[in-house]
């Protein structure tokens, strides 16, 4: 644990914070971007994850283990809005044929 | 605590039940478990207890806004076996779920860390992405639910990406730790808590369903089985905004500066855009989403008048605005049963064959509108008079500017009731089930009411 927390001190904590925010934005333009749904699927994990890094960079820095415990919560938290994401996902391919989210306008005013 | 235990278990009974095939039992067993789990709430009142090194706090503002949760869902519940009349198949999956978000909602409430703030927001959130989508053939439960399901997770990630950033400028995630960083910094408030404070802000804002992060509410509420509607209308939006409260309240109250002028834009958004935009719909339930977002709004300034009275005031405007949607959303059920559409022609002639409904629903819409003498009303009177109190006035002429053009468009369905011929439609009959409902809200609305301190001067 002390090798694993002197390595990851190595890189300065800025490093990580300029790291995480450039795949924090890259998520969020993706999203808003692309319309593919598995696309956009993946950008809001890229978002989550840059969140988990960030989280456990300050967590070694500060010697305070609540940060990585609470990575594990999100990455338990992820996989279930995968599993439900793709779910959703086949159940909306049987109705309109593609996984395009452009099809998706029979609600609105 | 006790109370969220009490609904796993009886969520995980009624899974149970619903995988060995029995049907029968599931409602009386909700119908016990939560008047059990309503009460165990209650049994904490004053205590303030602090469960699991401070990550759930049961104080009287939680238990509070529970008892209003569990209330609510008691009453979706009883709308449940008329709106799933018609399907054979015993429906645990959808009891279950509503149950599980519920849990998520008791949390959200009570989160001492910002960890269980994040876990119950995900509870119930998950839960509500497979309700929206429960009507699994029809095109719009699966839109609503795919678009819920984007916009939500998309939100996720800014509230965790902010929740990080707060972890790294205070180096605790636990409320109380946070606020005495706050406090310890007051001068010199480092920008990583700005952003991250921002990011978390957004992240709420979506969940409460408040511009300008509001473009999925009118969607989801549409497509979304009713009966979910409600739910989501309701304890969905209660819950959330409890959460933004008391994150507020405990944690960020000592750096007012950096946010109050953000979320004061963001309330006048809500209310104006929450307003107009109803003024236009034609179908009643898109209209409801509307109000729901205008009703978000107000909400916001409780939060923004943070002081330690805005805790009661919010939790009398969170019963009246629960109160009278959940009675206008059953009467939207029935006249739905029998007309086939949600558009408001559909309300014509109704007080004809059907006056109670009718008397009702006028009830909730005055309600909602802000008509002395109903709850609605003292519930807006004391929210504007606590923001006067903090100076934002300009805040509260936009709010009572908003609430004179809702005027408009909650009269609508009266107006067609009352004075419009009714269509060929014959009477409604409803259950006897239904009634009692109806009366209980309309009651509660006109007494609340008559006497608004006791909910304000209770937490």
């Amino acid at each position: 644990m002390e090798t694993t927390v002197a390595q990851i001190q190595v890189i300065p904590l800025q490093y990580y914070i300029i790291f995480c925010s450039a795949l924090f934005s890259i998520g969020v333009i993706g999203v808003l971007a692309k319309r593919n749904a598995l696309v956009i699927f993946m950008s809001v994990e890229l978002m989550l994850n840059s969140a988990n890094l960030l989280l456990a960079a300050f967590s070694a820095y500060r010697n305070d283990p609540a940060g990585q415990i609470f990575v594990f919560f999100i990455m338990v938290v992820a996989a279930a809005e995968v599993a439900i994401g793709l779910a959703l996902l086949v159940v909306v391919y049987r109705s309109t044929k593609t996984i395009d989210i452009n099809a998706l306008n029979r609600l609105k005013w | 605590m006790y109370a969220i235990i009490t609904i796993s278990i009886v969520a995980i009974i009624v899974l149970f039940l619903g995988a060995i095939q029995k049907k029968t039992p599931l409602l009386p067993i909700i119908f016990v478990g939560l008047p059990v789990a309503f009460i165990i709430n209650l049994l904490g009142w004053n205590q303030s207890i602090h469960y699991y090194n401070e990550m759930y706090i049961a104080d009287n503002f939680s238990i509070a806004f529970n008892a209003v949760l569990i209330f609510t869902t008691l009453l979706v519940f009883i709308f449940a076996p008329v709106y799933y009349k018609p399907v054979k198949r015993p429906l645990e999956d959808i009891y279950a779920l509503i149950l599980f978000a519920l849990i998520g909602a008791l949390t959200m409430t009570g989160f001492g860390n910002i960890l269980m703030l994040f876990v119950g927001i995900e509870t119930m959130s998950l839960s509500l992405y497979i309700l929206a989508g429960s009507k699994k053939f029809d095109p719009n439960s699966n839109e609503a639910a795919m678009k819920y399901f984007l916009t939500g997770s998309f939100a996720s990630g800014f509230l965790l990406f902010g929740i990080a950033l707060i972890y790294g400028a205070c180096g605790s995630m636990n409320l109380e730790t946070i606020k005495e960083f706050v406090v310890a910094h007051h001068n010199n408030i480092p920008a990583m808590l700005n952003i991250g404070l921002l990011l978390v802000a957004i992240g709420m804002t979506f969940k409460i369903g408040a511009a300008p992060f509001h473009f999925w509410a009118p969607d989801v509420y549409e497509g979304s089985p009713t009966l979910i509607t409600t739910f989501m209308a309701t304890v969905g939006k209660v819950a959330a905004i409890a959460a933004f409260f008391r994150l507020m309240s405990s944690s960020f109250s000592d750096m007012e500066s950096s946010w109050v002028v953000t979320l004061t834009i963001f309330a006048i958004a809500t209310i104006l855009i929450g307003n107009l935009s109803a003024f236009y719909q034609d179908n009643v339930k898109r209209m409801f989403a509307y109000s729901g977002i205008a009703h978000a709004g107000y909400m916001l300034i409780a939060i923004i008048a943070l002081k330690q009275q805005a805790a009661g005031v919010l939790l009398l405007y969170s019963i009246s605005y629960t109160i009278a949607t959940i009675t206008a959303f059953a009467v939207l059920i029935l006249v739905r049963e029998e007309t086939g559409t949600f558009s408001i022609n559909a309300f014509k002639g109704l007080a004809k064959h059907n006056p109670t409904e009718a008397f009702a629903m006028t009830i909730a819409m005055l309600s909602l509108a802000g008509i002395p003498p109903l709850v609605g009303f003292a519930a807006k009177y004391n929210l504007f008079i606590a923001a006067i109190e903090q100076g934002h006035l300009p805040l509260v002429i936009v709010a009572i500017v908003g609430s004179m053009i809702s005027v408009y468009y909650y009269i609508r369905p009266v107006v067609a009731m009352y004075f419009n011929l009714p269509s060929a439609t014959s009477a409604i009959d409803s259950s006897s089930n239904y009634k009692k409902q109806i009366f209980l809200a309309a009651f509660l609305m006109i007494v609340l009411g008559l006497i608004p301190g006791v909910i304000i001067n209770l937490i």
